[in-house]
């Protein structure tokens, strides 16, 4: 029989050796579907997790997105660890996302064609005051009428959605497009455009803005008294009451960072990767974004190792189902599992398995 | 008085990881006998009886009932042995009554009414008054533990194991108490009664077993010995009680007026018109059974519950709107009851910790980086000024023992020079030496010239180290009196009394 005892301190082992874990059972359990689906389960894995990086054929093309897809990845997961960590749910990066790339995209487009240095850094700004406005409707929702921002935060996604549609068919739309749906590409367009800053890495602005949120994440939460709040209140609420911590103030900070961070991974991405604004724009940075953070654990430098390794799966998986025909439901699914396997090993950090009965007396 | 043996624990031993609970322990209970067990918290009283009741299995050792061996795996079969027991806990539903109560906690309840049937006449029978019908969440701290005891008494107990009853009741109360107990040890019902209280062992019990760190260390009749005495079995050291040097007295350090505060803590008690004031070197006890609005007024002063501004005024400032961190500035310090959860938080470390209540007057940030080299410096200071065991300040504040944390959530507070100090159950799950030593700090505190509130259900700790004692009963705050002169009755009365049950009892 296998029993759990607490352990009196959380195992500080464990804490950094149960993500290695989850992604070591994720493959051995995705290995063992592979194989029932009737694909060579080594081939499969290592398609994912190799070929991307190291494949002669791919490797260059493959390589460079693997920082493309995972700036986005590990921005808005910056801001979620910290609503996370305060007990603050914020569901709805996704809508925060897409409107921090509605806000910049109009800002950047109500002047075009003019030509200014100014006019990136402005869609900077609007793009992270998009994805904070949109995260301070559940904050506020929260603080006055005590919603709950799990379902305002989520419900408005689907809202952020339609005004996208709305945007890039109608007000948005490129006027020179020929009717088709989207807006004008702002990649193209120089006062615009995210490019790649150094040819054949994928490195951007947005994987520039990733590392400094990962820097300044890991300052607040290890140094200064606001993370170290936030941590109180996600432990033990009546000790941050006690402390002098305000729920509602917390609520609206957390909301507000994470949101601001959506929006600016949006503002990114729709200047470079993605270059307009289209009715799909959003791929589901914002619901993945929330596994990297906790695959994480919620740690700034964890999240930047997870956001690498999500991206190597997706990359690698849209590998496996152009290379090996793997239905992409299963390549979805052996994410699903990255998640589970990370929640259950989570639990030997303050727990140890005990093999046999409880002590016979 | 006492017949045949009943129980009889010979050489019984549990460990746990990292303590002996309990190391060869014997002694024995004849039928009608009232048998105290004495000891520190932490001296392995609990222990025992769990084992007695079947919720723990000893490693070692015979138990025998009626001369049979008995070994209970559970509570239930324990139960049907006749073995019954109330714990110092209640596991009570606040939103049903009191029959539905007493009927979840029986293997086989008869239906409803019948049952009310049943709980009237067994309360009529032993005095203790009870309404079947009424909720669980609208009755006093006496009139719950009266379910718990009615429920075992409808079990028609041999052996009745009550663990520190009388730490909810008003002196009133304990009196209805004893007269019960009293009336079932003549019927040949044995009573093993744990507790640390030693007068009341020496009016009630017919014989004492004294546990010291898992030990027996000494067995007397209660009687014969006197309270000091026995304490010192306990403790096994000479116990010196705090030293009151006569202090001077200083201009207001804290006024309350008239704070009227709901309660945020379902069936809670809300705060009704409470008005009192400290001096500097001033020591105000604050006494009341569990649930009478002391949680609610420790919020409410430290500043995690708010009021109108006026309602609380620290050194003549209104800041009854303040949060806790202003009323820090302003030098008031809070220690709340529980520990873990509200005071300290679990799983941080115990620099953590330091730095939770002690960031503002110690000056631990610099704007808004926090110093660790610091806090670890309060941190280490707490532990060793306050005698905190601990293998070192990084290990998380659950790991600590309850008497040590309370020790270090205490010396937390009293490290940081506060003139104003408001301290709920100070010495609550500490060992006696260590509880005098809080009390000694608190007192130094107060000779330095802070005003101190200490809210207490421990009406010797009060005794000990107040100056004025006033009572909180139903959210309430009686008229603060001076403490010499007052005796026990008046103290009672205070307390609420009987909260209206006298009248009832008969006998």
């Amino acid at each position: 029989m296998l029993r759990l005892e607490k352990r009196p301190s959380p195992s500080a082992f464990w804490e950094k050796a149960s993500p290695f874990l989850a992604v070591i059972l994720t493959m051995i359990a995705g290995g063992i579907m592979f194989w029932i689906l009737g694909k060579n389960p080594f081939e499969a894995i290592r398609t994912i997790f190799w070929d991307p990086l190291f494949n002669d054929q791919f490797a260059s093309y493959s390589r460079p997105q693997l920082l493309v897809k995972a700036a986005p990845l590990i921005l808005i997961a910056i801001g979620l660890s910290l609503g996370f960590r305060a007990g603050v749910w914020n569901i709805g990066a996704e809508g925060q996302y897409i409107m921090g790339a509605i806000f910049c995209a109009a800002a950047g487009l109500a002047v075009y064609p003019v030509e200014s240095r100014l006019v990136f850094p402005v869609m900077i700004v609007a793009g992270a005051l998009g994805g904070f406005l949109w995260a301070m409707i559940p904050a506020i929702l929260k603080t006055v009428f005590r919603t709950n921002e799990i379902l305002v935060s989520l419900l408005l996604v689907y809202v952020a959605q339609n005004i996208l549609a709305m945007m890039a068919l109608g007000a948005l739309r490129n006027p020179e497009g020929g009717g088709f749906p989207g807006s004008r590409n702002l990649s193209q367009i120089p006062a615009m455009a995210n490019p790649e800053l150094i040819a054949g890495t994928g490195m951007h602005w947005g994987v520039v803005a990733a590392f400094m949120a990962v820097i300044a994440g890991y300052i607040l939460l290890q140094r200064h008294i606001l993370g170290f709040q936030i941590k109180l209140a996600g432990q033990a609420p009546r000790a941050a009451r006690f402390a002098g911590v305000s729920p509602a103030r917390l609520v609206i900070l957390c909301l507000g960072i994470s949101g601001a961070l959506a929006g600016l991974a949006g503002m990114f991405e729709v200047t470079g990767p993605a270059g307009q604004i289209s009715i799909d724009f959003n791929v589901g940075y914002g619901f993945t974004a929330i596994i990297v953070a906790f695959l994480g654990r919620l740690n700034p430098v964890g999240i930047l190792f997870a956001g690498l390794l999500m991206a190597l799966t997706y990359i690698g998986g849209e590998l496996a189902q152009f290379m090996l025909g793997l239905p992409s439901a299963a390549i979805q699914a052996f994410q699903g599992m990255l998640l589970f396997f990370l929640l259950a090993t989570d639990l030997l950090t303050n727990f140890r398995i005990r093999l046999g009965q409880r002590k016979a007396a | 008085m006492t017949g045949k043996v009943l129980l009889s624990v010979e050489g019984v031993t549990k460990a746990y990881p990292g303590v002996v609970a309990n190391s060869d322990v014997s002694f024995q209970i004849s039928e009608g006998e009232v048998h105290a067990l004495l000891g520190e918290n932490g001296a392995g009283k609990s222990t025992l009886v769990k084992m007695i009741y079947g919720l723990v299995r000893p490693d070692a050792g015979q138990m025998t009932l009626h001369g049979a061996p008995y070994h209970p795996a559970k509570p239930a079969e324990a139960r049907r042995q006749g073995v019954a027991m109330v714990f110092q806990h209640f596991s009570l539903f606040e939103a049903l009554n009191v029959a539905e109560n007493v009927a979840l906690g029986m293997e086989n309840p008869p239906p409803l009414k019948a049952l009310a049937g049943r709980i009237r006449e067994v309360s009529q029978e032993y005095g203790l008054p009870l309404d079947p019908a009424r909720m669980v969440g609208d009755l006093s701290a006496g009139e719950r533990q009266r379910v718990e005891i009615i429920r075992c008494l409808l079990q028609d107990p041999k052996l009745l194991i009550m663990d520190e009853p009388t730490s909810v009741l008003t002196p009133q109360e304990v009196g209805i108490l004893f007269k019960t107990l009293r009336q079932l040890a003549s019927e040949g019902t044995a009573i093993l009664y744990i507790s640390h209280k030693l007068e009341e062992i020496r009016a009630l019990c017919d014989e004492a077993t004294i546990l010291r760190r898992g030990k027996v260390v000494a067995t007397c009749t209660p009687r014969d010995r006197t309270a000091r005495e026995m304490a010192e079995l306990m403790v096994g050291t000479v116990l010196t009680p705090p030293a009151r040097s006569g202090r001077a007295k200083g201009d207001t350090a804290l006024e309350v007026t008239g704070l009227s505060v709901a309660s945020p803590i379902p069936f809670g008690t809300s705060l009704k018109d409470v008005s009192f004031k400290v001096r500097k070197g001033e020591v105000l006890g604050i006494a009341g059974v569990a649930g009478n609005g002391q949680d609610e007024l420790l919020l409410a002063l430290s500043g995690e519950l708010k009021s109108a501004p006026g309602a609380v005024k620290i050194a003549g400032v209104a800041m009854g709107d303040t949060g806790p961190n202003d009323r820090r500035r302003a030098g008031l310090v809070a220690a709340p009851e529980e520990r873990l959860g509200h005071a300290a938080a679990p799983d941080m470390s115990l620099v953590e910790n330091a730095l939770l209540s002690g960031v503002v007057r110690k000056g631990l940030t610099r704007r808004g980086f926090i110093d660790w080299g610091a806090a670890e410096v309060f941190a280490a200071g707490i532990v060793k000024d306050f005698d905190v065991r601990t293998p070192g300040t990084h290990v998380a504040a659950r790991a600590l023992s309850g008497g040590n944390l309370q020790k270090f959530v205490v010396g937390r507070e009293l490290s940081q020079t506060p003139s104003v100090i408001v301290i709920n159950q100070p010495t609550w799950g500490v060992d006696a030496a260590a509880a005098a030593a809080i009390r000694q700090a608190i007192l130094d505190r107060a000779s330095s010239g802070a005003a101190v509130v200490v809210i207490s259900q421990d009406l010797d700790e009060l005794l000990e180290i107040a100056d004025d004692f006033a009572a909180l009963n139903g959210g309430r705050l009686t008229q603060a009196r001076p403490v010499e002169g007052l005796t026990v009755d008046e103290i009672g009365l205070m307390m609420g009394g009987t909260h209206g049950m006298e009248v009832a009892h008969h006998g």
